[in-house]
């Protein structure tokens, strides 16, 4: 099972989330079907997203490697968009990327089981992890 | 100049702690090495051909001279006692060991210095015109700009993983002396019709493999519109820029494919929605960091008479004061330009020892200021006229005076074989033989304004396709070639030049470039006419049957 990194360290899903394609969901009823669960490919564009907004229950952006930063811009778009759901950040996501990953709007990182063995939990909660400084945040007030 | 704030420090010192944490990490295996690579070529660590190498920012070419002498230090704690000054005013220490860049790194902190994001898919170093602040030519100082640039680009959450490098250069000249047409950004200072400060943006610059001349995007930008727009380009590149390529990945091949027009129409989209995130704090920042970027007190009512009478009397002063001298905004200032090219040098190069003699010379006569030029030269941007004479002496005595700049043997070359893994030739010894050829023969000054630019692959890192003679190193079946091109400039009006034939294999590249400089002096309507000016008035005719003279030339 995957392991969901979040603030407080390491954690599981009791019951592992069912995610739909953006296919998938764009072709869902739009009466009564709330609460979509949506995966996204890096190579999607967020703005398809828009007709889904207030139908969407989670989001999940894959790193297909963690030198590939289109999830960071996918991110941030649709929080620009206005969605204020649930927005986890899935993949090849190394620990060194998570306080870039929580600055560009994700909630949380969903990593397999190999990566938490090969940087365990200390690394992605390390004072180095959490770096305080924002200039982004900073220039825009 | 700019003084880092407690938060840049903070952020320094905290990146740094991370960094020599994330070394740590990679040697014990934590980390993979793929998986390293990006953490290290953004904190400026590259793998080259023999050894790591550390690449040092100089924030839009500025330095004091507590940051010189600290440049000087590395070089010879770290380093073999030199350092490298590059095309994109940065500083490269080519010997250093792995297990030591993390000391040097906080070293540089020291004085407020770093070497994030010098490398990497990533925005670089913001570049900016090596005159700024001092030339008499300029609208604005484009460093508070580029300073601006730097804080919002430096870890920015969204652009730490592009697919590929990203350049940003700015310049506060109309004879933009930052080529921005060869950047992924390039940024030109403006006035609208009423005065109002804005910028020209350009996109979609390189040199490289697929050399491109960088597009207008919009005219005028609202000096306040900025950080949005510019954060709109990257972001739209980010999503759009090919990644299964990396020979297509840079933005020029992005706005290449899609269309100006295209790119257009998504940049001012994501602009309409960035735009309200600005809320002012930034231009207030801007104005805070324009403050310090003051000019300095200079003194007045000092005659320049000693300048005047040095010239007289003084042949050698005479010429380096013709060559190495540049209009300054004030008639009694100059700003003056120290060769790093002394023919049979390496171009670009400078040694502890001369690293600190330009400090002490910038404290004495400079008002404490250092730039570095893409031309790979140290400038002193404010020197009074009647200090000239003195500070050449200095200079001389350190080996500094050449008296070359602008000319055959002020030459840019990327460090190629000798140091660099991609490399198909070499280099640097080119530059060194071209400009000990010319020093012989006693052309240089006959010769006049003359850019030659040498790569020593296609990657272009020496600007070839924008050398009035420009000179690419391949390899043919093992053996070096080098291939000329003609007519290119960098001006603001870039021009990309022109192949002129078949390569030249190494022992024959020299002659080939004395060839082309003689028969220049033939062709030339008179003194005047700078190489560029006939060559652009001929055009390539004429100098490839110079080149090539058993073959049959036909005109075009
Ligand atoms: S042009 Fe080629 S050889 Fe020269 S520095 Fe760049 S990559 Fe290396």
């Amino acid at each position: 099972m995957n392991v969901i990194v979040t603030d407080r360290g390491f954690g599981h899903e009791a019951i592992p989330t069912v995610w739909i394609s953006l296919a998938e969901a764009l072709s869902a009823p739009a009466e009564g079907v709330a609460d979509l669960r949506v995966h996204l490919d890096p190579d999607t564009d967020p703005a398809a997203l828009a007709p889904l907004l207030g139908r969407l229950g989670a989001v999940r952006v894959a790193f297909p490697s963690s030198a590939d930063g289109r999830g960071f811009t996918i991110a941030r778009q649709l929080r620009l968009m206005g969605y204020e759901g649930s927005l986890r950040a899935y993949g090849h996501v190394i620990a060194d990327q998570y306080s870039l990953a929580r600055r560009a709007g994700f909630d949380d990182v969903e990593i397999s089981h190999d990566l938490a063995s090969r940087q365990p939990e200390h690394m992605w909660t390390g004072p180095e992890s959490r770096r305080q400084q924002d200039y982004q945040a900073r220039l825009r007030g | 100049m700019y003084v880092y704030s407690e938060f840049d420090r903070d952020f320094v010192r905290d990146r740094n702690a991370q960094f020599r944490e994330q070394v740590a990490r990679r040697l014990s295996g934590a980390l993979t090495e793929d998986e390293f690579k990006p953490l290290r070529l953004m904190n400026g660590v590259y793998l080259q051909l023999h050894a790591y190498m550390l690449r040092v920012a100089i924030p839009y070419g500025t330095l004091n001279s507590a940051q010189m002498r600290k440049l000087a230090y590395l070089a010879q704690r770290w380093d073999k006692g030199y350092g490298h000054f590059t095309t994109r005013q940065n500083i490269q220490y080519n010997w250093p060991a792995l297990t030591d860049i993390p000391d040097m790194l906080d070293a540089l902190a020291e004085v407020g210095m770093h070497a994030i994001q010098t490398s990497g898919n990533t925005i670089r170093n913001v570049t900016a015109d090596h005159f700024a602040g001092a030339a008499a030519d300029e609208i604005a100082d484009p460093r508070p700009v580029a300073e601006l640039l730097r804080q919002w680009s430096t870890d920015h959450p969204e652009f730490q993983y592009l697919p590929r490098k990203f350049k940003i250069a700015v310049t506060g000249s109309p004879l933009d002396r930052a080529v921005i047409r060869a950047h992924d950004i390039g940024l030109r200072l403006v006035r609208d019709a009423d005065g109002a400060p804005g910028y020209e943006v350009i996109v979609g610059g390189g040199l490289g493999r697929t050399p491109m001349v960088g597009q207008v995007l919009t005219p005028f930008l609202p000096q306040a519109d900025l950080l949005p727009y510019v954060e709109a380009i990257v972001s739209v590149y980010n999503l759009l820029g090919r990644r299964d390529n990396k020979y297509k990945a840079r933005i020029k091949i992005t706005v290449h494919e899609n269309g100006i027009d295209e790119i257009r129409r998504r940049v001012e989209a994501r602009f309409a929605r960035l735009r309200k995130e600005f809320r002012g704090v930034d231009q207030q920042m801007l104005a805070s960091i324009e403050a310090q970027f003051a000019p300095p007190a200079f003194e007045v009512g000092r005659s320049a008479l000693p300048y005047e009478d040095a010239r007289e009397i003084d042949p050698v002063f005479q010429a380096w004061s013709d060559t190495n001298i540049h209009p300054h905004k004030r008639d009694d200032h100059a700003i003056v330009t120290v060769s790093l090219k002394r023919p049979g040098e390496t171009p670009g190069d400078a040694s502890a020892e001369q690293m600190r003699v330009l400090a002490d010379l910038a404290q004495e006569f400079g008002h404490d200021e250092l730039r570095i030029s893409h031309e790979q030269n140290v400038i002193l941007p404010h020197v009074h006229r009647a200090d000239l004479p003195t500070l050449h002496a200095r200079l001389r005595r350190a080996g500094l005076a050449t008296a070359n700049a602008g000319l055959i043997s002020d030459i840019i070359a990327c460090p190629g074989m000798d140091y660099c893994a991609l490399a198909t030739a070499r280099s640097i010894p080119v530059a060194q033989e071209i400009a000990s050829r010319f020093e012989a023969l006693k052309l240089e000054h006959e010769v006049g304004p003359m850019k030659i630019k040498i790569s020593g692959c296609i990657n272009a890192c020496g600007h070839h396709h924008v050398g009035h003679i420009g000179i690419l190193g391949l390899d043919r079946a093992g053996v070096e070639n080098y291939q000329i091109t003609l007519g290119g400039d960098a001006g603001p009006d870039m021009v990309l030049g022109e192949r002129a034939g078949a390569g030249f294999p190494a022992d024959r590249i020299v002659d080939a470039v004395e060839a082309l400089v003689r028969g220049y002096l033939d062709l030339r309507a008179g003194p005047a006419e700078t190489f560029l000016d006939t060559y652009r008035r001929l055009g390539a005719e004429p100098f490839r049957a110079i080149l090539y003279p058993t073959e049959k030339v036909h005109a075009a």
